[in-house]
């Protein structure tokens, strides 16, 4: 009982470390244009859910005024999976890799107002009691934007952690550690397929052997069943299940399944189909993403 | 009873005796920690010299057994392990549970309290699950702060308690914005064979059927609560989610109901948390492939 402690927060009982480190609060716009970097250029979206707005641009948009260094690249993306219905889209995201000097590779995702920034230390030396002789060892650090990492960032630290043993090669450096830190920046939902992309891009940028791309997708399903895509904090509070899904990028195979509220097996299926279809979407842009960046070196 | 057969046997040297005891013991059909003998078919494959397979190829002894369709415990592989459940038996917990799923043990020990009511929820009150999978249940874990395994499970059934809706957490408030009932469940392992989530929704369940609360009335002069121990009632308990984990073999094989040893030579793992509805409270599948989408319909 000793890391027992109970937040209110609408009822839901969170089991969190007693530690708690005063954490000054981080003043982070919610307009997504506001953030670090000065000639970062993003467009807005309308946030509010379930928007038929029709999308005016599909594919990379070219931001050239987001160029900072050679080494810094910038991709963007607002996409729009194919018929489905209203709301049924995802968020306008953006990647931009190798922006830490210090890891071997790092990332920073962002879908809508949800920001991940992941970098990956590896293939490093490993602690000989963490050690396994025939493959690296994968570790998964997920720091939460305020407080000390709880039981809930366990449980998703190992979910991430399986979704990439699942796909990186680890049998080519036994041995060795393959450490990835994620860095919640900002919270607007769909946190988890959040920092799987960003761990993903993190991963490619570090050159890690992967026998394919993963992508995460989240679903919601409000209480007269209709589908969400990518949804937002607030349509994730207020929806009767949220399902996120890791898919891999070859045979959009299911890698990783997390669920969150009740729902019949029909709407599984339902959900799993819409998200494979929204994957591949993830996964063009991640091509083009990576198209830019080394064509342009 | 090692000890009666020595006095018994005064005459008789000690290491003659020993033997046949000990082979009573392991081949008397009763479940010894580390055996489990099913219905009491022990297949050994033909070839070569299995005792040294197990322990230096487990996987490829494994699979010998998945190729006949069976386990090396005897199982099919949709077979569950007896389960075994007692209800009630530590007298000072409010409910208490205790589940065997083969060779692993879960006990779960609820206590209420008193609480005050989250601000943004005055009515509701507490469910707190912890997993306590101490060193005592299997070699792998050390003494201190909670391991990965441990909080994972314990966010586990957390998850299942808020998705499923076990208990209305209205029901747990006394007077709405003052005063509510906190359940402190601890599910503590004592065994460790495979299949843990399973085991600790199982007794968790059984244990919140268990729990008697005492009534509770607030005195309007005093503004204190007086409890009523003479007049207790049971929860309300509104579903009965089960939890079924699987183990996926070479992406292909399904198996129901893992052992330890299973786990560790899957590939990854599955678990379903069903209702009596049939609705899904809960899909936790941590990674590795998959096969097909297909074959999760089941």
């Amino acid at each position: 009982m000793a890391f027992l402690d109970f937040r209110g927060g609408s009822g839901r009982v969170q089991i969190v470390s007693k530690r708690r480190a005063t954490c000054g609060r981080h003043s982070w716009s919610p307009r997504v244009g506001a953030c670090v970097r000065r000639t970062h250029l993003v467009r807005k979206r309308a946030l509010l859910g379930g928007s038929n707005k029709p999308r005016l641009h599909v594919g990379s948009g070219a931001m050239e005024g987001a160029m900072q260094t050679e080494s810094k690249i910038r991709a963007d993306s607002r996409t729009e999976p194919g018929p489905r219905g209203p709301g049924c889209s995802l968020r306008h995201f953006a990647c931009e890799q190798n922006l830490l000097s210090r890891p071997d590779g790092s990332a920073s995702f962002l879908q809508g107002d949800t920001s991940v920034l992941a970098g990956v230390y590896g293939p490093a030396e490993v602690k000989i009691s963490k050690e396994i002789f025939n493959k690296a060892t994968l570790e998964v650090i997920l720091r939460p934007k305020t407080g000390l990492p709880g039981v809930a960032e366990k449980s998703r630290e190992r979910l991430i952690r399986n979704t990439c043993e699942a796909v990186v090669l680890g049998a080519l450096h036994p041995r060795t550690s393959i450490t990835v830190v994620l860095q919640v920046v900002s919270d607007a939902g769909s946190l988890l397929a959040c920092c799987l992309n960003a761990a993903c891009m993190a991963l490619v940028d570090a050159g890690v052997p992967m026998r394919a791309l993963f992508c995460g997708v989240t679903c919601a399903l409000d209480s007269d069943g209709t589908l969400m895509l990518d949804p937002t904090a607030k349509q994730e509070k207020e929806a009767r299940a949220v399902l996120t899904f890791a898919l891999d990028s070859v045979e959009r195979k299911l890698l990783m399944s997390t669920t969150k509220g009740l729902y019949s097996d029909a709407e599984l299926q339902q959900c799993l189909a819409a998200a494979q279809t929204a994957s591949t979407h993830v996964f063009r842009f991640y091509r083009e993403s990576l198209q830019r960046r080394y064509s342009k070196s | 009873m090692r000890e009666t057969t020595l006095t018994s046997s005064t005459s008789t040297l000690v290491h003659t005796t020993l033997p046949s005891t000990y082979q009573k013991e392991t081949l008397g059909g009763r479940t010894e920690g580390g055996r489990s003998e099913g219905k009491g078919r022990i297949f050994s494959p033909v070839i070569g010299s299995t005792v040294l397979s197990r322990t230096v190829e487990p996987l490829e002894y494994y699979r010998r057994f998945l190729k006949e369709n069976c386990r090396p415990d005897g199982r099919e592989l949709g077979e569950f392990r007896t389960t075994t459940v007692n209800v009630g038996s530590i007298g000072t917990a409010d409910g208490s549970s205790l589940v065997k799923l083969g060779n692993t043990t879960v006990i779960c020990g609820i206590k209420a309290e008193f609480g005050a009511p989250p601000t943004d929820a005055p009515d509701k009150g507490y469910v707190v699950p912890n997993v306590d999978l101490s060193p005592l249940c299997s070699w792998r874990f050390r003494s201190g702060p909670p391991g990965e395994e441990a909080q994972v499970a314990s966010q586990f059934i957390a998850d299942v308690i808020e998705n499923s809706q076990i208990i209305q957490k209205e029901d747990l408030c006394i007077s709405s914005g003052k005063l509510a009932w906190v359940l402190y469940c601890d599910l503590i392992c004592l065994n460790h064979d495979g299949n843990i989530l399973d085991a600790c929704t199982f007794a968790l369940l059984a244990a919140l059927k268990n729990v008697q609360l005492p009534e509770v009335t607030i005195n309007e002069e005093t503004a204190l609560a007086e409890v009523n121990l003479k007049k207790k009632s049971y929860l309300n308990i509104r579903t009965h989610p089960v939890a079924t984990s699987f183990a996926v073999f070479d992406d292909t094989l399904l198996i129901v109901d893992p052992t330890e040893e299973e786990e560790h030579l899957a590939t990854g793992t599955l678990t379903v948390v069903m209702d009596e509805e049939g609705k899904l409270c809960c899909l936790h599948k941590p990674g590795t492939h998959f096969p097909s989408v297909s074959v999760l319909n089941m």
